[in-house]
C-alpha cells in the first residue's frame, strides 16, 4: 500500500514538472520577450524607454540569462506565489485568475458528480435489463453524448434556450449577482445556473462510463456466483448490487484519473460558448494578445489541479478497493 | 456450447450434413482477412457507417465539383441569405429548378433584403460551368456537378444560404469537409506514426524503456489537453500561410493524441512476445526486424486498424474545436470548425441558425467512424467467440 501511495505520489511531482516545463516553453514561444511587448506596449500608449533602461530591465528580470535559469527563477517566484504580472490586464495574474479559477474547480467538479451519479444507475439499470427498451433508449443517448462534441452541445443548447424560450440560458449569474461579494445569495444563484453547464460539460463522459459500467457488470452478472447467490435465496436486489456492481466499480473507478483532465479540458471551451465566467475566456484572449504570462499560468495551474484532484482520486480508489490495498505486497 | 459438441448423425438427411461441412470447410480453409470480412458483414451498422464513410471521403476527392460558386467569393449585398429550396416539379412535371432571388429594399429598415420570386423560375442543369480549380489536383476544368441554366449560381442558387460575409455556405461546406477530413487523417497517421514506434519499443524491449515510456503515455493523459492546444496553436505564427499553419495544427494534435494508439499497440506486442510462433522464428534464426514486421505486425494489424479508426472522430473533434475558437486554422482555410466560428454568437444565430449547417456533418463522421471502429474491434480477432 505503502509502495502504491509513494508510486502514485511521485509520478504526481513528476508530472506536475513536466506540466511546469511544458508551461514555460509555451511563454517562451512567441519570438521576443516580455520586455519587447511591454516596450511595444508603451510605445502603443504614446510613452518610450531608452536602450539602456530596457537592458536594466532585462537585467533585472533575468531575461538576459540561459534558458534554464529563467525557468529556475519562474518557479522560484511561482512557489512562492508570484505568477507575474499579466501586460494586458496590468494586474498581478494571481488577482486576474484567482476567483475564476475557484470557479473552474467548482464546474468541473459539479460536472463529475453528474457524471458518476447518473452514469453509475444507469449503467447498473441497462445492463440488468439488456435490450429493454429503456437500454435501447440509455444507449442511444450515449451516442448521441459521444457523437456531439460539447462545444457544439452548449450552441446548440443555447439556440434552443434563445430561440424557443427566449431566454439566454448561458451564464453562471444572473446579471444583480454577477460583480456583487460572495454571499449565500449569490452562491444561490451560481446553484441555479450550474445545470446547464453541468450536464453540457459531462454527458460526453457520462456516455462512456455508462458503456464500461454496463460492459462490467455484464460480464459480472455472468460468472456463477451470481447464480450461486440467487440460489441461497437473495432477493434480486442484494444479489445485483451486493457483490456484482461492487467488482464491476474497479475498472470504473480508475477511469476517473483520465475523466477530470477531460472535463477540465473540455471546461475551458464549453465557458466560452455559454459565457461562464471560469478562466477559459481570459486563457483565450490572452493567448490572442500574446499575454504569455498569464496564459502560462492558466495552463500550469490548471494541469497542477488536475494532478492533484487525479492523486485524490487514486487514493480514495485504494480506500474502496482492497485489491489495490493489499496488491503492492 | 451446443455447437461445439460432435454431432452424431441420426437423421441420414446427407443434403444438410453436405452443406454443413462445405460451410465449415469454407471458414477452414479461408484467410484470416477473409474471416474478418465475414465477421465484420454481420454489423450492419458498421457497414453502413463505411458507406457513410466513404461517400465523405468523396466529397473530399470531388469537393470543387460539388461546390458551385467559388468559396472564397464574397459579396456583402449578399449576407444572410435563407437557404433557398430547389423545387423539383414544374406544373406536374419534373423540371428542377429555384426561384431567383430579387433585391428590394425593406420600407421600415431600409436594409437591402431579398426574396424568392416565384415568377422567375431557373432551372437546375448538371454539369454547369462555374469557377476554374484543378479536378483531382490535375485536370484543370470549370464543370461543376450543378448549376444555373444559363445564369450566375448567385442569381438563385444557395442550398445552404450564405454567412455574414454572403459567401455561400454549400460550396464552403463542401471544401471545409476537404480540409477537415484530411487533417483527421494526416493527424492519425502521424499519431499512428508515434504510437507504433514508441508502444512497438514499449512493449519489445520492456524494462526501463517500457517504464519510461508508459510513464510518457500517464503524464501526457493526465495533462487537459485542451488549454495545451491552445497555447501551442496560439504560438503558431500570424504570417504563416495556410500549408504551414495546416500542417503545424495537425501536427499539435497528434502530438498529444498518440497516447491511446501506443498503450493498444504495447499491449498487442506483450501478448504476442509470449507466443509460440514468435518464440519459433526466434529459434529459426530471424532477425528482429523480420519477426516484428513478418510474424507480429500481420497478427494485430487488424486491432490498430480498428483503434485508428476509433481514434479519427477525436483528431477531428480537435481540429474543429481549436479552429472554432480561432487558435486553429484560420481564414482564408475553410474547414468545419472556421465555418462554426460564425455561429459562437447566439444572436446571430437565432436570425440564421443555417450557419450552424457544419456541426451536422462533424456528428454524423463521429458517429459513423465510432460505429465502424466498433465493427472492425469486433472482426479484428474473428477466431474468438
Amino acid at each position: 500500500m505503502l509502495a502504491y501511495f509513494t508510486r502514485r505520489l511521485l509520478l504526481a511531482l513528476v508530472t506536475t514538472i513536466a506540466i511546469s516545463a511544458l508551461s514555460f516553453v509555451i511563454i517562451q514561444l512567441p519570438p521576443g520577450d516580455y520586455i519587447d511587448q511591454y516596450i511595444a506596449q508603451l510605445s502603443a500608449s504614446g510613452s518610450a524607454i531608452s536602450r539602456e533602461e530596457a537592458e536594466a530591465l532585462r537585467e533585472q528580470y533575468g531575461l538576459n540569462q540561459p534558458i534554464w535559469v529563467q525557468y529556475g527563477l519562474w518557479m522560484g517566484k511561482i512557489m512562492r506565489g508570484d505568477f507575474g504580472i499579466s501586460l494586458e490586464w496590468q494586474r498581478p495574474v494571481s488577482e486576474v485568475i484567482g476567483e475564476r479559477l475557484w470557479l473552474t474547480i467548482v464546474v468541473s467538479l459539479a460536472a463529475i458528480m453528474f457524471t458518476w451519479m447518473v452514469a453509475l444507475p444507469i449503467g447498473i439499470y441497462s445492463a440488468v435489463r439488456q435490450y429493454s427498451p429503456g437500454d435501447y433508449l440509455f444507449t442511444l443517448i450515449g451516442f448521441v453524448g459521444i457523437a456531439i462534441p460539447n462545444f457544439m452541445l452548449g450552441l446548440i443548447l443555447m439556440y434552443i434556450g434563445f430561440r424557443f424560450f427566449n431566454s439566454n440560458v448561458g451564464g453562471l449569474f444572473s446579471a444583480d449577482f454577477e460583480t456583487a461579494p460572495w454571499s449565500a445569495a449569490k452562491v444561490w444563484d451560481m446553484v441555479k445556473h450550474l445545470p446547464l453547464p453541468v450536464f453540457v460539460l459531462g454527458l460526453g463522459g457520462m456516455a462512456q462510463l455508462i458503456r464500461i459500467m454496463r460492459a462490467n457488470l455484464l460480464d459480472e452478472l455472468r460468472k456463477p456466483y451470481v447464480v450461486t447467490a440467487r440460489a441461497k435465496g437473495l432477493t434480486e436486489t442484494q444479489a445485483i448490487l451486493k457483490y456484482p456492481v461492487r467488482a464491476a466499480l474497479n475498472p470504473f473507478a480508475s477511469t476517473v484519473g483520465y475523466l477530470l483532465p477531460y472535463t477540465v479540458s473540455g471546461s475551458i471551451i464549453v465557458s466560452l460558448v455559454l459565457g461562464l465566467p471560469t478562466v477559459g475566456p481570459v486563457l483565450l484572449k490572452s493567448l490572442v494578445a500574446q499575454d504569455m504570462f498569464l496564459a502560462g499560468s492558466i495552463i500550469l495551474l490548471l494541469g497542477v489541479l488536475t494532478v492533484i484532484g487525479t492523486l485524490i482520486s487514486d487514493l480514495l480508489l485504494m480506500w474502496i478497493e482492497p485489491r489495490i490495498r493489499f496488491q503492492a505486497h | 456450447m451446443a455447437q461445439s459438441v460432435p454431432a452424431i448423425p441420426t437423421d441420414p438427411d446427407h443434403l444438410v450434413e453436405d452443406i454443413a461441412t462445405d460451410a465449415e470447410e469454407r471458414v477452414s480453409v479461408a484467410t484470416q482477412w477473409q474471416l474478418m470480412w465475414w465477421r465484420f458483414k454481420q454489423h450492419r451498422l458498421g457497414v453502413f457507417s463505411g458507406v457513410v464513410i466513404v461517400i465523405f471521403y468523396l466529397v473530399v476527392v470531388f469537393a470543387d465539383l460539388l461546390a458551385y460558386v467559388d468559396p472564397a467569393q464574397s459579396e456583402a449585398l449578399r449576407s444572410l441569405i435563407a437557404p433557398q429550396p430547389i423545387h423539383w416539379f414544374d406544373n406536374g412535371q419534373f423540371r428542377p429548378h429555384v426561384y431567383a432571388l430579387a433585391g428590394k429594399r425593406d420600407p421600415l429598415t431600409f436594409k437591402r433584403v431579398y426574396e424568392p420570386d416565384p415568377e422567375r423560375k431557373i432551372p437546375i442543369t448538371l454539369f454547369a460551368r462555374g469557377f476554374e480549380y484543378k479536378l483531382l489536383g490535375m485536370v484543370p476544368t470549370d464543370v461543376h456537378l450543378i448549376g444555373l441554366a444559363g445564369a450566375p449560381p448567385e442569381e438563385g442558387l444557395y442550398l445552404l444560404g450564405t454567412d455574414l460575409q454572403g459567401r455561400d455556405m454549400w460550396s464552403r461546406l463542401m471544401l471545409g469537409t476537404r480540409t477537415s477530413l484530411t487533417i483527421g487523417l494526416l493527424g492519425v497517421a502521424i499519431s499512428l506514426f508515434l504510437g507504433v514506434l514508441l508502444g512497438g519499443l514499449s512493449g519489445l524491449y520492456g524494462g526501463w524503456v517500457d517504464t519510461l515510456i508508459q510513464r510518457i503515455i500517464e503524464i501526457t493523459r493526465s495533462i487537459p489537453t485542451i488549454p495545451l492546444w491552445m497555447g501551442l496553436a496560439a504560438a503558431v505564427p500570424n504570417s504563416w500561410n495556410v500549408t504551414q499553419i495546416y500542417f503545424s495544427i495537425t501536427i499539435i494534435i497528434s502530438l498529444i493524441g498518440w497516447t491511446e494508439l501506443g498503450r493498444v499497440v504495447r499491449g498487442r506486442f506483450l501478448s504476442l512476445r509470449e507466443e509460440d510462433f514468435v518464440l519459433a522464428a526466434e529459434l529459426a534464426g530471424a532477425s528482429q526486424w523480420r519477426i516484428i514486421f513478418r510474424h507480429m505486425v500481420p497478427s494485430f494489424l487488424s486491432h490498430i486498424i480498428a483503434a485508428t479508426t476509433l481514434a479519427l472522430p477525436a483528431m477531428i473533434i480537435s481540429e474543429t474545436a481549436l479552429s472554432f475558437l480561432g487558435l486553429g486554422l484560420r481564414p482564408p482555410a475553410v474547414s468545419w470548425g472556421v465555418l462554426l466560428q460564425d455561429a459562437q454568437n447566439v444572436q446571430s444565430l437565432a436570425i440564421s441558425p443555417w450557419l450552424l449547417a457544419a456541426a451536422i456533418p462533424v456528428i454524423i463522421i463521429i458517429l459513423a467512424f465510432n460505429f465502424l471502429g466498433d465493427g472492425l474491434r469486433d472482426a479484428a480477432d474473428p477466431y474468438g467467440v
